[in-house]
């Protein structure tokens, strides 16, 4: 803290502007010139930087993917392809904007806009560093999860509006889909929230770099269920069902084109940064790391994790296949509530005995994390045996409707029991 | 407060969205239209209580309203035959008119003939955890009544909803065919 906190310390961005809000109160603005300002600066900065990370990120995806599937992607417009994602931006900016002839039009428009507004909102309560928020609610958790929830109704309204039979069955399914992962999401929040004993984002992040320790560790059931119903929520694969090309070949964006699909694109990306953000804020020590945030600007500390955590979610894009309707259903409502109620309790438990029983945090956090880290290793596969998943052979089979079919097969193939 | 010209700006607007929006979902013909009118009215509401400062009750709000209830109405409304196409006529367009009639001159005679009394303080800092003290504290025997409710309910309509003849309890080796059905286990 040598700059102590000047306007030229870059590390936190959030001084600069704290500087020029006191310098517009010298001038002797009224109250609510500054607030204005502050709110117009930090929406603007989001704004830019969204659009940004999205035209890089799908040059990176679609590299990244290609280069999983053995394949080359984009390397035609620009230096390596870099220019793709402006040259798809300018395509479907010019395209027409149709609407069908029997699609209920009002909704058709608006369906668009409304996805877009909640993926945008949900920046407002991240803390991109420690002044670097718009507006760290006392609510934040509980907000980010209110304002998913709405991404449901604009979805049904694509789907409905279109008219098309693939469309409705796209957005029946995400109402399904994220209904159900809604209320997982709600219940391995919840443990994080327990631990720190606040909804604001803000106290996360400084508890748990109060006490050195990410709740990554304290809560390994809980990032495994909030990974898996992010992935949900932000419709990728493997949990894109409500989209899946080859079952109902786009699902709720099947009738849309041009700038209107743009914006349901656009807005998946988003929904998928902000579900990174969530999860390095509350579970990966947000723009903290360890005293490196002293030396390193704590914004492109959380850049960094943020970007890490997405490409997770590429990763697993490129390599996961997809689930059916029904797996995905039984997968939370079988194995992912079950365990995220155990891990409440569990939380409560250890929560309740380190302040009754006047524990250190040095002694506590550890024991806590042990226990937690192997109760989830136990609970995972303990449960999955329970309830009839075996684990998979290590032998390579041919796929089973193959076979049945009668396809002829040329060398070394066992045959099947 | 009041000095602050936002808050009343604030409410006007949210205000004239909320009842705007209310009105017009009895006006639409269309019931997804209605619906959707449904949703901006309960995001009106939690506008309403943010400017009361009640910030959880707000995001509440719209968590269970905007994002549950609304989805609940727009599942009937897909399951419903006719649903889809509009709000067709009704013999009890009459009594329905006088009902709301009368319950509006109640409610508006109650709110102009109450005395209200101005707060004096200014407000809330933080509601979630009071509130949550108030729940398992003083408030624990309503609230453990509306989870038995919720819970019973629910069970209720997991009955309903299953077949004749299925509610006793799984065959363990059928019920590994419900979930991921594994290589081999067709034969098993």
């Amino acid at each position: 803290m040598r700059l102590d906190a000047a306007w030229y310390d870059l590390r936190d961005i959030g001084n600069a502007v704290g500087a020029l809000l006191e310098q517009i109160r010298e001038w002797g603005a009224p109250d609510w010139v500054p607030y204005v300002t502050s709110s117009v600066i930090a929406i603007v900065g989001i704004l830019l930087w969204t659009v940004l990370s999205v035209l890089a990120f799908i040059w990176i995806e679609r590299r990244v993917v290609g280069l999983m599937q053995n394949r080359i992607g984009p390397n035609r417009v620009g230096p390596a392809g870099l220019l793709q994602p402006v040259a798809d931006a300018l395509k479907l900016l010019m395209k027409e904007a149709i609407t069908t002839r029997n699609a209920d039009k009002t909704l058709f428009w608006l369906a668009p806009i409304v996805v877009f507004i909640p993926t945008m909102v949900v920046f407002a309560v991240i803390p991109f560093g420690e002044k670097m928020v718009l507006a760290d609610l006392n609510v934040g958790v509980l907000f980010l999860i209110a304002i998913g929830s709405i991404n449901t109704i604009a979805v049904f309204m694509a789907g409905w509006s279109s008219n098309n039979k693939y469309a409705l069955l796209g957005a029946m399914r995400t109402i399904a889909m994220l209904i159900s992962y809604e209320i997982i999401q709600v219940l391995v929040l919840l443990g994080a929230v327990l631990f720190v004993g606040s909804m604001r984002l803000g106290d996360i992040v400084a508890w748990q770099d109060d006490y050195g320790v990410w709740l990554l560790f304290l809560q390994p059931l809980g990032v495994m269920g909030y990974v898996i119903a992010g992935a949900v929520e932000m419709n990728r694969s493997p949990m894109d069902i409500a989209e899946a090309e080859s079952e109902i070949v786009a699902g709720y964006h099947t009738e849309y084109g041009g700038i209107k699909f743009g914006f349901f694109y656009q807005a998946e990306y988003l929904a998928g940064f902000a579900i990174a953000a969530v999860i390095v804020s509350l579970y990966m020590g947000g723009w903290t790391l360890w005293g490196l945030e002293e030396w390193v600007p704590g914004w492109l500390i959380f850049l960094a994790k943020m970007y890490g955590v997405f490409f997770i979610y590429i990763w697993s894009r490129g390599t996961l296949p997809r689930l059916r309707v029904d797996q995905l259903m039984a997968f939370a409502w079988k194995f992912l509530l079950p365990l995220a109620l155990l891990n409440v309790l569990v939380v409560g438990g250890e929560v309740l005995l380190w302040q009754e029983q006047d524990l250190s945090s040095g002694e506590a956090l550890p024991l806590f994390g042990a226990v937690n880290f192997g109760l989830a290793v136990a609970l995972v596969i303990g449960w999955a045996l329970a309830l009839g998943h075996r684990r998979p052979e290590k032998v390579a089979h041919r796929a089973i409707l193959t076979q049945e079919l009668g396809a002829i097969f040329y060398g070394d193939i066992a045959p099947r029991p | 407060m009041m000095e602050d010209t936002g808050p009343v700006v604030a409410f006007w607007i949210l205000a004239a969205i909320t009842v705007g929006s209310a009105l017009m979902v009895v006006a639409v013909r269309n019931l997804v239209h209605a619906v959707v009118y449904l949703i901006l009215s309960f995001v009106g509401i939690g506008g309403l209580y943010i400017t009361l400062s009640a910030d959880f009750v707000a995001v509440t709000q719209i968590l269970i309203y905007a994002g549950a209830i609304s989805v609940l109405l727009l599942f009937a409304i897909v399951l419903t035959p006719r649903g889809s196409r509009d709000n067709a006529e009704s013999f009890l367009r009459l009594p329905a008119v006088l009902v709301a009639l009368l319950v509006g001159i109640t409610l508006g005679y109650v709110a102009l003939d109450t005395d209200w009394s101005i707060a004096g303080r200014g407000g809330f800092e933080e509601t979630a955890s009071e509130i949550g003290e108030l729940l398992l504290d003083k408030y624990v025997l309503p609230f453990e009544i509306a989870s038995v409710l919720l819970l019973v309910a629910m069970m209720g309509a997991i009955v309903i909803v299953r077949p004749e003849g299925t509610m006793e309890p799984v065959d363990p080796s059928t019920r590994l065919r419900t979930g991921f059905a594994q290589d081999g286990e067709a034969e098993a």
